[in-house]
């Protein structure tokens, strides 16, 4: 039952050849038995989602299912759920238990989804390997000694693993696609503002952006279709008429335009991530796709603008987790300013103080107009390649990470060079684009490669066509991690 | 050396919307702790503003009314800093681009107009309320007030006294609550002035350093701030120091100033804008709107009173204070005479709201009555004397009674006449009436008669006083005058 898809998994519910209840339990009995190992859920309430499931067995009964309705979907711990304990992966909010619900959990609640637990992250999704998480590290199901990527790997090993059909990510500078790349599953970022960030703990709000991760590219698409959607209470959330993010994807792809940038087949792939993303994009060929090479100059850029413009909302945004209102304070201190600074240095690991210092650094007087004003401008810049990029070719395709997963403390003291595994994500959140990841095959160590498949402003129904269309024409998605069976 | 004070004002004025500015949370006023404070208010985690439409809009409707340019983008921004009454560790502000732009507002000073140029006027939440009382060694926080819409409107230094400072205070105060974009309660801290005060040698053109005085939540105590700061400065320079630019608190308890941070630990509060809301966008027909909706301004009601009823500009300035005063004064104005209606409402009327402490709005003599009472001047059955009595107990609602708001004109007045009647107010014009009581008085006192006759005048004085005794003060003086003048000649 754990292989299946969502697709699958609906259609049996839907002919009541299987109950809620009864996926339910069987994942709630995986998470319990494996879940040790990958350490990839944070929060696990049996009763919680037992008792979604129930309700949602009963909407069916009485003939008021919806597709997602019954089945369980892991959310990202990022996200609040009313009654769950929320971390985002911190110490500071250890004792969070959310008083509401996240636009998306709403939304996903409403549809009769059932929350499975919530999921290991990054600390406030600064990371790209899930080691930063106050929580330990999450590990790679397909070699438990490499990381899952980040910042939502433990959705992303979560699905790998399958102890969940689908889970929730949110995506600042690549955490969906990374993870999903580094775990071989597939992941949506969807165009910022497709998602509503109400009840998704800020990082960095121009950037953040919640979307879907899944086994395949169908599934993603009936998850996006419910997560997406105009909500009044973030400024940010666009509002545009409701999409069927299906409705294309069963389009042929013959006569589709692919653009490779120059820049994403330079040097610093791995040779073993260029030969399985060269070979998806031969396979696009014989389905009739054609290829033109496309520049994007600025992308280079794209690194050091976000780790100004990210820290630099990030420091503002944490700001909130000072020991007074909820959260964690310190037991002991001498006075107002004492208590905030050893709550925040208890509170807060070393990734996201690194972030807040660099973060309040750029926005300080004398240093804002020479970091934040020119990353802005950058910013620009870096977007407009896109934009011209676009009027050569429908997609763009590359590498989703230039590497596979990486050994567990193989980067975590070098911050520079973790921050450089997201070189090919990062500039799609500043543009406020598309992007997913899908699994392209694996290097010579039998770890997983993602493709990325980048598409122009709210094309994400084109993308998920592309993507399905080469999922049906290969099976990389269908592999599971050796022992998962 | 004379000295010269440069005065510049930063008013908080509260927006009397009905919800916060980025919540959907009440903002009324005196509600238990943290019991009008929702989950933005309270900055949970992943929570978002929402900007309340409202308060753009009082903003736009101040803007028009002092004739500022209103930006049609403007930018909110985060002004981050720590403190426990600010949940998010950032004010939402406007600060690169406010959304009204300069602008102007006249003040009278010894009855010259003064034109005081605004620098802008800015967009931003309050913060909540650290208590420190009631908690033994803790602080406790109130985010009731957080979130609560403001307009920072922020003066030119074009002010050059305390009493100027006071004079703009008060304009602008009279001012929004005439937009009704805020309710000027200044007890409750809708209306907040900090100061802006510097010092320099008459003369010259360069600003000297200033200190920003906070926590001035009355005219009194921002005249008395200004003052002692004036002087405390020109002593400083006087002696050859040098002022220290910082903010200072005034302590109305010892009357004084007192210093609270210098430049040097100020804040640096890493403005920046806000990503969690889109440039504020205001449409061409969004201020048409409130254009077309505006009231007729002040300044417009104050040249119409002194044209249209031939009003000084003292008393149109007087009557002119608060859209419910013209109002009121407009309501008796079109119906009596209209000198008479201005003194008696800046007189007799003002008076009693003021030493009662009563708005107009909720005065206990209704303009119908006040009409019927001024008419009865007009037309003799009162001297102003007896008409002062009769206000008296047209207030305390003994004519009328409280009907009076309801009654209509016609019965009013029925019933007023028919309390002159009962009560034997009305005046005597009878000269018949006059004249025999006047016999009387001549008879009973012929030492003042004699003396009267012998050339002293204030022997006449006496015998009006003995006919007015007789009346019990209703006889029409002017009367009296005449016929004892009459008689005693003859």
């Amino acid at each position: 039952m754990h292989h299946a898809t969502i697709s699958t998994l609906a259609r049996q519910l839907a002919e009541k050849r299987l109950s809620s209840v009864e996926v339910t339990r069987h994942f709630l009995r995986r998470i319990s038995t494996l879940s040790a190992r990958y350490n990839c859920f944070i929060t696990v309430d049996e009763e919680q989602s037992l008792a979604q499931a129930r309700a949602a067995d009963a909407l069916r009964a009485a003939g008021r299912a919806q597709p997602m309705t019954g089945i369980p979907v892991a959310q990202k711990d990022i996200f609040c759920a009313k009654g769950w304990l929320t971390t985002c992966g911190s110490k500071i909010l250890g004792n969070f238990v959310a008083p509401y619900d996240a636009h998306v959990v709403e939304r996903l609640n409403g549809a009769g989804a059932v929350i499975l637990g919530k999921t290991n992250m990054d600390e406030f999704a600064m990371g790209s390997s899930n080691e930063t998480s106050h929580h330990g590290p999450v590990r790679n199901p397909w070699d438990i000694e490499t990381v899952p990527g980040g910042s939502s790997g433990g959705s992303a090993a979560a699905v790998a693993a399958r102890l969940a059909p689908g889970a929730t990510g949110t995506d600042t500078g690549g955490s969906i696609r990374q993870p999903a790349a580094l775990t071989g599953v597939s992941g949506l970022k969807p165009t910022y503002g497709v998602v509503s960030r109400y009840g998704m703990i800020a990082f960095a709000s121009s950037l953040d952006q919640g979307g879907p991760m899944a086994k395949s590219a169908g599934d993603l698409a009936l998850l996006l279709n419910v997560m997406a959607g105009f909500d009044a209470r973030d400024s940010t959330s666009l509002e545009r008429d409701p999409e069927d993010y299906t409705r294309e994807l069963a389009r042929p792809v013959a006569g589709l335009r692919i653009g490779l940038p120059r820049e994403f087949f330079a040097q610093g792939v791995s040779p073993d991530v260029a030969r399985s993303v060269d070979g998806a994009v031969a396979e696009f060929r014989k389905l009739g796709c054609e290829t033109v090479e496309v520049g994007l100059p600025n992308m280079r850029l794209s690194v050091p603008v976000y780790y100004v413009l990210a820290p630099a909302e990030a420091s503002s945004n944490l700001a909130r987790y000072d020991g007074v209102r909820y959260g964690y304070r310190a037991p002991e201190f001498t006075d107002l300013m004492d208590m905030y600074k050893k709550t925040r240095a208890q509170g807060f690991g070393a990734e996201v103080k690194r972030r807040i210092l660099i973060g309040t650094y750029v926005l300080s007087h004398g240093y804002y107009d020479a970091y934040y004003i020119r990353a802005q401008k950058l910013r620009r810049l870096i977007a407009a390649d896109f934009t011209e990029a676009f009027k050569r070719c429908d997609v763009i395709m590359g590498p989703t990470s230039p590497t596979t997963a990486f050994r567990l403390g193989e980067k975590s003291g070098d911050p520079v060079q973790m921050y450089l595994s997201d070189i090919y994500t990062i500039a799609v959140n500043l543009a406020g684009l598309p992007g997913m990841s899908v699994p392209c095959g694996f290097d010579a160590k039998g770890l997983p490669v993602g493709l990325q498949i980048i598409g122009n402003y709210f094309r994400e129904a084109q993308i998920l066509n592309v993507a399905h269309q080469y999922q049906l024409a290969t099976d990389w998605h269908t592999r599971a991690p050796r022992g998962i069976d | 050396m004379k000295w010269e004070t440069v005065i510049g004002l930063e008013v908080h004025a509260q927006l009397s919307t009905r919800s916060k500015i980025f919540s959907s949370a009440s903002t009324a006023f005196g509600a238990a702790p943290n019991t009008q404070a929702c989950a933005v208010d309270v900055a949970l985690p992943g929570v978002l503003p929402v900007l309340n439409r409202e308060a753009v809009a009082k903003a736009i409707r101040f803007g028009l009314t002092v004739g500022a340019k209103i930006n049609r983008r403007s930018i909110f921004a985060r002004k981050n800093y720590f403190y426990p009454d600010l949940p998010k560790g950032y004010q939402i502000s406007q600060y690169e681009m406010p959304i009204v732009e300069g602008g102007t507002i006249g003040i009278y000073i010894n009855g010259e107009e003064k034109i005081v140029r605004l620098t802008r006027a800015h967009l931003e939440e309050d913060a909540g309320k650290s208590l420190h009382e009631d908690f033994h060694g803790s602080t406790g926080i109130d985010l009731n007030r957080a979130g609560t819409p403001l307009l920072e409107i922020v003066s030119e230094p074009d002010m050059r006294s305390a009493a100027e400072a006071v004079a703009y205070a008060r304009a602008l105060h009279a001012l929004v609550r005439w937009i009704d974009i805020c309710d000027g309660n200044m007890q409750e801290g809708s209306f907040r002035c900090d100061a802006n005060v510097s010092v320099r040698p008459a003369g010259t053109d360069r600003l000297g350093t200033r200190a920003e005085i906070k926590n001035l939540n009355s005219f009194r105590f921002l005249e008395r701030a200004i003052e002692f700061e004036v002087r405390r400065q020109s002593d400083i320079l006087a002696d050859g120091g040098r002022v220290v630019q910082e903010t200072r608190l005034y302590d109305p308890g010892r009357d004084e100033t007192r210093s609270m941070r210098t430049k040097e630990d100020a804040h640096d509060y890493r403005y920046f804008p806000d990503p969690d809301l889109l440039p504020l966008v205001v449409s061409p027909d969004m201020v048409g709107e409130i254009q077309a909706d505006m009231p007729e301004l002040p300044q417009a009601v104050r040249q119409r009173f002194e044209r249209d009823y031939g009003l000084s500009p003292y008393d149109a300035t007087l009557l002119t204070a608060s859209k419910e005063q013209a109002a009121y004064y407009e309501a008796v104005a079109r119906r009596v005479d209209p000198k008479l209606a201005a003194n008696w409402i800046n007189g007799e009327l003002s008076s009693y709201l003021n030493e009662r402490n009563v708005a107009i709005a909720d005065c206990p003599v209704a303009t119908d009555a006040l009409v019927w009472l001024l008419g009865r001047i007009s037309d003799g059955t009162l001297s102003a004397k007896i008409a002062k009595e009769v206000f008296r107990d047209l207030w305390d609602g003994r004519v009328v009674g409280v009907a009076g708001f309801s009654l209509p004109a016609i019965q009013l007045e029925a019933q007023g006449d028919a309390y002159l009647g009962r009560m034997g107010l009305r005046q005597i014009s009878d000269s018949g009436e006059i004249e025999k009581i006047c016999d009387d008085v001549i008879v009973a006192n012929p030492k003042q008669v004699e003396d009267y006759r012998a050339g002293k005048e204030k022997a006449f004085n006496s015998l009006v006083g003995q006919v007015m005794k007789a009346t019990r003060g209703k006889a029409n003086p002017q009367q009296v005058n005449e016929i004892l003048k009459r008689k005693l000649a003859g």
